[in-house]
């Protein structure tokens, strides 16, 4: 187990490792740098800034020292936004992000695993068939096209629902929904799949044999087990909530990660592109270890390599 | 020779040779059926398949040979006809039909630059199918020979192979796609100018862009699938009998792996097509698809968002056709799964 543990977390740290790799090089083949945009700046302070912020060194010294500073938790300053440094803005925008994509999880779970259970316990039934078309569709329905329908019906048409920033709690209702679609979803079809597979075991017609209520098989039995694929879905339903909200983020004009990516992109805001993606990756692998882990944890029966 | 009546003798005609026809008569197996008429004949007894099945088809007619007898194009900007509604005729129109002149309506009316917005759907349609079809095959392409590549030689081999798509499996893909498509670009326009990549200018470099990321990333599920499927058949006894029988390697693949994963293949690569088209679309709306006048669903969309309060169908048709091609898609995957690989029916 613990040589198990451990190995996640090497190759969650090698991926980690890999990824800022990889953008480091990526964005620097980007053509155009951070200060081309500004047309005011003369050659020479062009020059002059380049050489402060160290971009005129060759690309691979740049690399040695970024990734030093990295491992020392240092990501640099803000090539565009003065004065700031990028673990400061993370830092601000980063739990606008998590508050958003936490109360997603949150309410996909809470809605995906009790309709998935439903569905399952009337097979074939009005209501399983009406809950599954509901899902296949919430499922068809990429989130930028969610959130720019909630907007144009409840925040234009019936205009019920403040439709920018996030300052009260109504500002979460649309963008939380849009981001919530796809994850519940999902795991409503996975849940019914899965508590139908464990319908079928021996266990339970043992436990049905001894005389146990439905109820409680359900509740005791059923359940348990059938909750095991959705805990696995977490890390990929991260990554998914993640690309959701860079859209989301931009229709709803949330100041959070997502739009500080796109934005220091087309910025070629070269700090804040990898500290933001690293950010993000570092999340989304964690996310993935830790589920790898629990999983085993919990199912004693799957053995790993 | 006949029979004597009241006689004991038994009769001589039950001892002849049986006819051919008595034979078949006697034969009570079904004919048999083949993997491909099983399954489609199972195919086509799932009505929801078949119905997302005959959608996708009408799409791509709508898509591929619609535009083409189209009396506009998706460039042309007619003059005092913008932001028309549909079967609205603007200014000059108007006065054409009056002076007698038969007009085609726009059926889903123009937008703001006076663009016919039908035909504007139908490529956009175009684009969002033709990268969702193209991508899919390169997925199968790429996948499916590292997979089976990985499998079939195990080792050392397969377990270099594997521990390379483990790791390219955790990487977020989506943040790499934004930063790749951005880097893509530029370099395959350069590209393009250059002499023997002319063709490039005409599939766009954008486009061609979109493929390359997907073919680089989204191979990996497919490789993993195929793998596994390979490592399961290449113990099957038949492959064994096979070998002990002297059935080169080559046959071997040929014959036996690739017929009994075809099936997997087929369902794997159908629910890519949706996917592909998800990922065109998002990065359509953030900006970094296909580039202007070329329309995609996804920046029909994202164009339409701005002016949604006076002209919400510019922004609804775009949005609902995506969303329907996709479930079709869904549907049509799953079917052709329930069909071709009744083990993983659930």
């Amino acid at each position: 187990m613990g040589k198990y543990i451990l190995k996640r977390v090497l190759m969650g740290l090698l991926s980690i490792f890999i990824v800022a790799t990889l953008t480091f090089f990526l964005m620097n083949l980007v053509p155009g740098g951070p200060f081309v945009a500004e047309k005011s700046i003369s050659k020479a302070a062009q020059e002059a800034l380049a050489a402060k912020y160290g971009l005129d060194k060759p690309i691979l010294e740049r690399y040695a020292t970024y990734m030093t500073d990295l491992l020392k938790g240092d990501m640099g300053i803000s090539l565009r936004q003065r004065g700031r440094t990028v673990n400061d803005i993370i830092f601000s925008k980063l739990p606008v992000s998590m508050g958003l994509a936490g109360i997603a999880v949150a309410v996909a779970l809470a809605i995906g695993i009790p309709l998935g259970c439903i569905s399952a316990y009337n097979r074939g039934k009005f209501f399983d068939n009406f809950i599954i078309v509901l899902a296949t569709c919430g499922i068809a329905i990429p989130s930028f096209i969610s959130s720019v329908l909630l907007l144009y019906f409840f925040g234009a048409k019936l205009a019920i629902l403040p439709t920018i920033g996030l300052n009260s709690a109504l500002h979460y209702v649309m963008p939380v929904t849009a981001l919530a679609i796809y994850p519940t979803a999902y795991i409503t079809r996975l849940m019914r799949s899965s508590l139908l597979d464990v319908m079928g075991q021996d266990y339970i017609r043992t436990a049905r044999a001894k005389g146990l209520g439905t109820f409680k098989i359900i509740f005791k039995h059923a359940i348990r087990n059938a909750i095991l694929p959705v805990i696995t879905y977490v890390g990929p339903m991260l990554a998914s909530l993640m690309t959701g909200s860079f859209v989301v983020e931009k229709i709803f004009t949330i100041p959070g990660l997502g739009r500080e990516f796109i934005s220091s992109i087309s910025n070629r805001d070269y700090t804040m592109i990898m500290g933001t993606t690293i950010i993000l990756a570092t999340f989304i692998i964690t996310a993935n270890v830790i589920v790898d882990i629990l999983y085993k944890v919990i199912d004693p029966r799957i053995k790993l390599k | 020779m006949e029979k004597k009546k009241l006689s004991l003798h038994i009769d001589p005609d039950q001892f002849a040779p049986a006819s051919s026809e008595d034979k078949e008569s006697l034969v009570v197996m079904r004919e048999s059926v083949s993997f491909w008429k099983d399954g489609l004949r199972r195919l086509f007894k799932n009505k929801i398949a078949v119905v997302s099945l005959i959608f996708i088809i009408i799409v791509m007619i709508f898509a591929y040979i619609l535009p083409s007898f189209w009396p506009y194009t998706y460039e042309q900007q007619i003059k005092y006809s913008e932001n028309l509604a549909p079967f609205e005729y603007g200014k000059v129109e108007q006065e054409r039909i009056d002076a007698g002149e038969s007009v085609f309506p726009h059926i889903c009316g123009t937008d703001k630059l006076g663009r016919d917005f039908a035909v504007r759907l139908m490529m956009g349609a175009r684009i969002s199918l033709t990268v969702g079809l193209i991508c899919a095959a390169l997925v199968l392409l790429v996948g499916a020979t590292f997979g089976a590549i990985s499998g079939f030689a195990g080792g050392w081999v397969d377990n270099i192979m594997m521990r390379f798509t483990d790791i390219l499996y955790t990487i977020p893909d989506i943040l790499l796609i934004i930063l790749l498509s951005i880097v893509l670009k530029p370099k395959l326009e350069q590209l393009s100018h250059v002499a023997g990549f002319g063709w490039m200018q005409t599939v766009g470099p954008n486009l061609i862009a979109i493929f390359l990321v997907f073919v680089l990333l989204y191979w990996v599920g497919m490789a993993r699938i195929t793998r596994s499927q390979v490592l399961v058949l290449k113990e099957a006894e038949y492959v064994t009998a096979a070998k002990a029988l002297g059935a080169k390697k080559s046959r071997i693949i040929k014959k036996h792996l690739l017929t009994n994963c075809i099936g997997t293949l087929i369902v794997t690569t159908t629910l890519q097509i949706p996917s592909a088209i998800f990922t065109e679309s998002f990065l359509s709306f953030l900006g970094l698809g296909v580039s202007a006048p070329m329309p995609s669903l996804g920046s029909l969309a994202t164009d339409a968002v701005k002016g949604m309060n006076t002209y919400p169908h510019l922004l609804l048709m775009p949005a609902i056709l995506i969303s329907v091609i996709i479930l079709a898609f869904n549907l049509f995957g799953d079917g052709l799964r329930d069909a071709f690989d009744p083990k993983l029916k659930n």
